[in-house]
């Protein structure tokens, strides 16, 4: 085919006809590579976008088996519902305050060092990063408990007399949920932070900035990009988090992932469960899509 | 030292000495990162009931017990199956959509980006009751088949992020003269592109090997029976009282992630040297 085209080229007169030959052949093979792309997105099909069609659909069927709201209605008229939404909305708020609080000091401090020792400082966010999410919660059972660490040591140091609770309740939700999300909030404010010309602020200094000033009014405002896309993901993941509250929580917060797992688990009722999967669904992407009109935002003053 | 205190530490000229506090945060954060899951190691060769740190006597007690059970032994070959099955399944996938859409540079290549990286947006807990339904009508719940196809899926959005990012770097006109000097547009692909991206490759391979050996809610509801998985077996068990043997198994995860994490380390450095 494309010698074709080479050797029509050199007739004259041709010129027109060849090169919408040439454009037949490039849109067909951009069409073959494209379709490079279809197993993956046959997988994502099978095993994402039609199982939420139909939980969207479900979730519109009542108990009668007819087209009804009841899923719906039930989540308004009863309190504990209403309870659940408040209590993930709060957990994962209070996560990802904790989160930037610890974390943009601390990404702070890793942008600030020579590479070497960022580099090694940086292994302590990465080793965490990727080990596995339910040995880390186990880990923090362990330490948490009555008899655990923490309780023992803070009793001998004379911190406090009596074993204080900190699993199956809310603090040692937190305790875990923070441990387990800090690194997406750290990589992210890291990565921007890196991307500031170190000159600005000298340029800031030589002005007669000091160190607070320039730090609040050049570093600070250019690395909010970072901290903010950190902050997003962190608290996306927490609206969905199933496994370290549920451990860690032991049944005294429960969050609208569990009462889904519940529903499924223990009444086998699709309706209720799926009715709360859409809701959960609408609020993250709720969440993603203000975001990303913020972020735009954000860039645009940032740009000009 | 007090020379170092009192040099500057920035390009504002705090002095290393008025820094100190930022010091000693980074330090607490540091140890409250790394230590709960270390502090698991030595626990698990304690000899008792109750882990203790430290163990008053040394034991490799449950270590025995976890190699003794059949049960977390079929759970671990699971886990390894499953992990490696998707692997091999979601490195070419993702590949190859990568490649696809880097190449074809098509006006919705972006929207189909976007389709597939939403796995990593969507809560796990949705994608598991999902995906139970639509297992339960094909009748593939319980199967290795089953889970490695939704633990493909939720790797794909790593292996397409990652590869993207290597092609980026990466000059397609090498490519091209290849072309233009006879090789097909595959062995163009397997000669010269991949080799050159093949960092990101196995950066991908491995991380789609973690995604799928740690994932706990989807295994949760669609692995069981004799094809149930370790980090579900291990779900189970942490719900109901803290058993000793889970130190064990935690312990060899650990080791297990930190020599796959030295061998990206290990790949990565060979790439800034290549470069």
């Amino acid at each position: 085919m494309a010698a074709e085209a080479i050797a029509g080229a050199f007739a004259p007169g041709d010129a027109a006809a060849n090169a919408a030959g040439l454009r037949r052949d490039a849109a067909r093979e951009r069409l073959a590579l494209f379709g490079l792309c279809s197993p993956a997105i046959v997988v994502v099909l099978i095993v994402l976008v039609i199982p939420a069609g139909w939980l969207f659909y479900v979730s519109f069927i009542g108990a009668g088996g007819a087209f009804s709201l009841e899923n719906y209605a039930r989540m308004i008229e009863q309190k504990s519902y209403a309870r659940i939404f408040r209590t993930t909305f709060e957990v994962s708020l209070a996560t990802t305050a904790i989160c930037i609080l610890i974390g943009y000091p601390f990404a702070y401090f890793l942008s600030q060092l020579p590479r070497r020792a960022a580099n090694l400082c940086l292994i302590t966010v990465l080793l965490p990063f990727w080990t596995s999410l339910l040995v880390r919660t186990y880990a923090w059972l362990v330490l948490l408990q009555k008899q655990g660490l923490v309780n023992s040591w803070a009793i001998e140091l004379g911190l406090w007399d009596e074993p204080l609770k900190f699993v199956h309740n809310l603090s040692g939700t937190l305790i875990g949920m923070v441990h387990i999300m800090l690194p997406f909030l750290v990589l992210p404010a890291l990565s921007s932070m890196k991307a500031i010309e170190r000159d600005y602020m000298r340029a800031a200094a030589s002005m007669g900035a000091g160190p607070v000033r320039a730090f609040w009014t050049v570093f600070f405002p250019l690395s909010l990009p970072g901290l903010f896309a950190g902050a997003l993901m962190v608290f996306v993941l927490c609206l969905g988090f199933y496994v370290t509250p549920a451990v860690l929580g032991g049944g005294k917060v429960i969050l609208v992932s569990m009462r889904i797992a519940s529903n499924i688990e223990l009444f086998v009722n699709w309706g209720a469960a799926s009715a709360l999967g859409v809701v959960l669904m609408v609020l993250t992407l709720a969440t993603l899509w203000l975001a990303a009109r913020f972020i735009r935002l954000e860039r645009l003053t940032g740009a000009h | 030292m007090r020379r170092w205190l009192a040099a500057p530490a920035s390009e504002t000229q705090v002095s290393h000495g008025q820094r100190l506090w930022l010091y000693a945060f980074a330090a607490i954060v540091m140890v409250f990162l790394v230590a709960p899951t270390l502090i698991v190691v030595p626990m698990s060769f304690s000899g008792s009931q109750y882990l203790e740190f430290p163990p008053q006597e040394w034991s490799t007690r449950w270590y025995r017990e976890y190699f003794g059970s059949a049960e977390w032994m079929a759970a671990t070959r699971t886990s390894l199956a499953a992990a490696t099955l998707t692997m091999l399944v979601a490195t070419p996938l993702g590949v190859m959509a990568a490649y696809g859409l880097h190449a074809s540079q098509l006006r919705w290549g972006r929207a189909v980006f976007v389709l597939l990286i939403t796995p990593m947006m969507v809560p796990l807990i949705l994608v598991a009751i999902g995906a139970f339904y639509v297992y339960v009508k094909l009748q593939i719940l319980y199967t290795l088949a089953g889970l490695v196809l939704a633990h493909s899926m939720l790797a794909l959005p790593l292996v397409l992020i990652v590869t993207a990012s290597g092609l980026k770097s990466y000059d397609m006109n090498q490519e091209m003269a290849a072309r233009s000097l006879g090789a097909s547009r595959a062995r163009a692909f397997l000669t010269v592109t991949l080799p050159q991206i093949r960092f990101s490759v196995v950066t991908a391979a491995l991380l789609s090997f973690l995604t799928s050996f740690d994932e706990v809610v989807v295994a949760m509801f669609i692995s069981g029976g004799d094809n149930s998985t370790l980090t579900r077996n291990m779900f189970n068990a942490l719900r109901d009282q803290i058993d000793p043997t889970i130190a064990s198994i935690s312990t060899i995860m650990i080791v297990v992630t930190s020599l796959l994490m030295v061998l990206a380390q290990l790949f990565g450095r060979d790439r800034s040297r290549a470069d």
